[in-house]
């Protein structure tokens, strides 16, 4: 059961605004954004309940949705919907609020991966692949996942123990930095 | 209203009702009873003093109980004609009431124009055509709706108080309160479709006004009370004329309106306010309101007495009661009757432009007819061979628009068609048992030919169309 409450409803509205310059408030459920979706069919909401959530304050349903994670961001929503609302950008937005309020994503190996990737960015500048995929099987508790794989790889030079850094690592870290200030 | 009520070419008959219409286009006699207001028009001069005078205080039918009325009293301040009327159900005088009055309405009376005694009035008047704008109703929803407390709530209003209410010469003086305590309300809940599209308790069709003066009142509620916030629970939202997508979508948009898409399933009070149990069925979940006020959206509906209007002019209705046009889309103001004409919601539920469209058309086609001399009919009619007419009078029984009457020849009497009446539906044909009415066009022999003519055996061979020469 959901209270609509006005000032929640509202509040909850202007946060996504404020966040992603994007007014859901426009949505008009025709639909089109879920029936575009390569991967609608494997979400537990679809997009335009996201959307709807979003302008009722459905908070908890949306933030702990598996729809949030699953999103691509191929951005076929955002193209074709006839109100112009950036969808991506809204699911960008709700997987910023949803880490930052900690509500654990229905498959932990998604926000695992979102985590360590950008843990990982933030450290070398670029994605140390080798680090990256062996903190992935291990915190997925599967450390030999795709080992075979990792051979031929190793061999071709498409994974190196030395993985390379950018040279402004402090630009990087300012970029985190305000990245993160951005959700609250 | 002041402005017809001014033209030397309209008349207007109020608390009047027509009690008998007879006769054909151009040639309507009617029976109207102007009942007896007890106040003489051609005295008073409007000035209110015996209203004000008249002890007898009752609720108002005009502000829906919102208000109070005297017992003699003119309805609104702008009513035409400006002349009160005294309601002899009420009145102290007329329900001999052990509370006297000593007929204050006539002592405070300077111009001697209250008169108790005053009878109805009989008029007979002959009309080329009769124009039906005799409005609708409203579903008594406390009835069917035992979910919404069936009445027992008293801020479960209607849309129609909620307008009162918005009035600024209306019984709270334009101030949006709650019924039971006459406070500011600050969560306000409409629901449309009460009664609407509902099969089980309702009518199944859309009452097409709703959608719109749901979101004028939503935007006015806002206007009026600042903090005020409103819902609206909806089915379809029906806007579908000009700029009426736009009027919705800025109530949404600028004013904040929350719009939820599923009906209301059960209203409840729990601690002074009203809880509304209700469903997002685009977000897919069971949705709740905690609500100071709820207005619904009641459906439109045929007047109750729709049905012996359409008896007593000879139109047909829908089993909705709602009067039938002669065609729906050629014929959209014209009733089957010639000459009757229809205009407005006594028709289908319509907002005001549409209504003023039909009333406008309904008037042009009456021009059309009273700016003529001669009429001109359709071919096929119905005709009487005198000769073999018995003088049975079935005819007369089983016409649907009265348009047979008797006629003397020789002696006998005989059925007598009036061409300008008659539709030619044929219900006389069929019934004659002396075959002496014919339809025009549509003579035994004529009907006997059309069947016999594919059966008759051609001279000539003919050669199958399609098929090898």
């Amino acid at each position: 059961m959901l209270q609509l409450n006005a000032e929640t409803v509202h509040s909850f509205r202007d946060t996504i605004k404020r966040l992603s310059d994007e007014d859901v408030s426009r949505c008009y459920q025709c639909g089109k954004c879920t029936a575009g979706c390569p991967v609608a069919t494997d979400m537990d909401i679809t997009p335009n309940q996201v959307m709807r959530l979003v302008q009722i304050n459905g908070r908890d349903r949306v933030l702990s949705s598996s729809t949030i994670w699953l999103c691509l961001s191929c951005e076929t929503c955002s193209t074709r919907c006839p109100e112009d609302i950036d969808i991506a950008k809204v699911m960008d937005t709700l997987r910023k609020i949803s880490v930052a309020e900690g509500f654990a994503s229905p498959q932990a190996s998604i926000t695992d991966f979102h985590r360590l990737f950008l843990a990982s960015v933030e450290k070398y500048g670029r994605l140390n692949e080798l680090e990256f995929s062996i903190r992935h099987n291990l915190a997925m508790k599967r450390p030999t996942k795709d080992i075979g794989l990792a051979v031929t790889m190793f061999q071709k030079g498409k994974i190196s123990p030395f993985g390379g850094k950018v040279k402004d690592r402090d630009g990087i870290k300012k970029i985190f930095a305000e990245s993160k200030r951005f959700v609250r | 209203m002041v402005e017809s009520s001014k033209d030397k070419n309209i008349t207007i008959h109020t608390y009047s009702e027509v009690e008998q219409v007879k006769g054909y286009v151009g040639n309507f006699d009617v029976r109207i009873r102007k009942k007896a207001r007890s106040v003489d028009m051609s005295k008073c001069t409007g000035c209110g003093a015996c209203s004000e005078a008249c002890p007898h205080v009752v609720p108002s039918e005009w502000d829906l109980g919102l208000g109070t009325r005297k017992a003699i009293y003119t309805p609104f301040p702008q009513a035409v004609p400006n002349v009160p009327v005294i309601d002899r159900d009420t009145c102290r005088i007329f329900t001999k009431s052990k509370e006297k009055c000593g007929a204050a309405c006539v002592r405070a009376c300077v111009a001697k124009a209250v008169n108790h005694k005053q009878e109805d009035e009989i008029i007979n008047e002959k009309f080329g055509a009769i124009v039906v704008a005799t409005g609708y109703s409203l579903i008594p929803w406390e009835k069917h709706y035992g979910e919404y407390g069936g009445g027992r709530y008293k801020d479960v209003i209607t849309a129609l108080h909620f307008e009162r209410m918005l009035q600024a010469s209306g019984p709270t003086g334009g101030h949006v309160i709650r019924p039971s305590d006459g406070k500011e309300p600050k969560n306000v809940v409409f629901i449309q479709c009460v009664g609407s599209r509902d099969e089980s308790k309702g009518v199944p069709y859309c009452s097409g006004i709703c959608c719109m003066y749901t979101a004028k009142q939503a935007i006015l509620l806002k206007e009026h009370c600042h903090d005020a916030q409103a819902y609206v629970f909806y089915i379809d939202l029906r806007a579908t004329k000009k700029n009426y997508e736009q009027f919705v979508l800025r109530a949404q948009r600028d004013y904040g309106v929350i719009y939820t898409r599923g009906r209301v399933s059960r209203i409840y009070e729990k601690g002074g306010k009203l809880v509304v149990k209700g469903a997002d069925t685009l977000a897919g979940m069971p949705v709740e309101v905690e609500a100071d006020l709820v207005v619904l959206a009641t459906a439109v509906v045929a007047q109750p007495d729709a049905a012996d209007v359409a008896r007593m002019l000879s139109i047909p209705h829908d089993q909705f009661v709602l009067f039938t046009e002669a065609h729906p889309k050629l014929k959209p103001v014209e009733s089957v009757t010639r000459g009757i004409f229809l205009a407005g919601a006594c028709q289908s539920p319509m907002d005001i432009p549409e209504s003023v469209a039909m009333g406008s058309a309904a008037a042009a086609k009456v021009c059309g007819i009273l700016s003529h001399t001669e009429l001109m009919l359709d071919p096929t009619i119905a005709e009487v061979n005198t000769d073999r007419c018995s003088g049975c009078l079935a005819c007369t029984k089983v016409c649907p628009f009265e348009a047979i009457t008797t006629v003397e020849i020789d002696g006998r009497t005989v059925s007598n068609v009036i061409a300008s009446v008659c539709q030619g539906c044929g219900t006389c044909a069929a019934t004659c048992p002396a075959s002496a009415i014919t339809l025009k066009g549509f003579t035994n022999e004529e009907i006997y030919s059309q069947i016999e003519a594919p059966f008759k055996k051609s001279e000539k061979k003919e050669v199958a169309v399609g098929a090898p020469a």
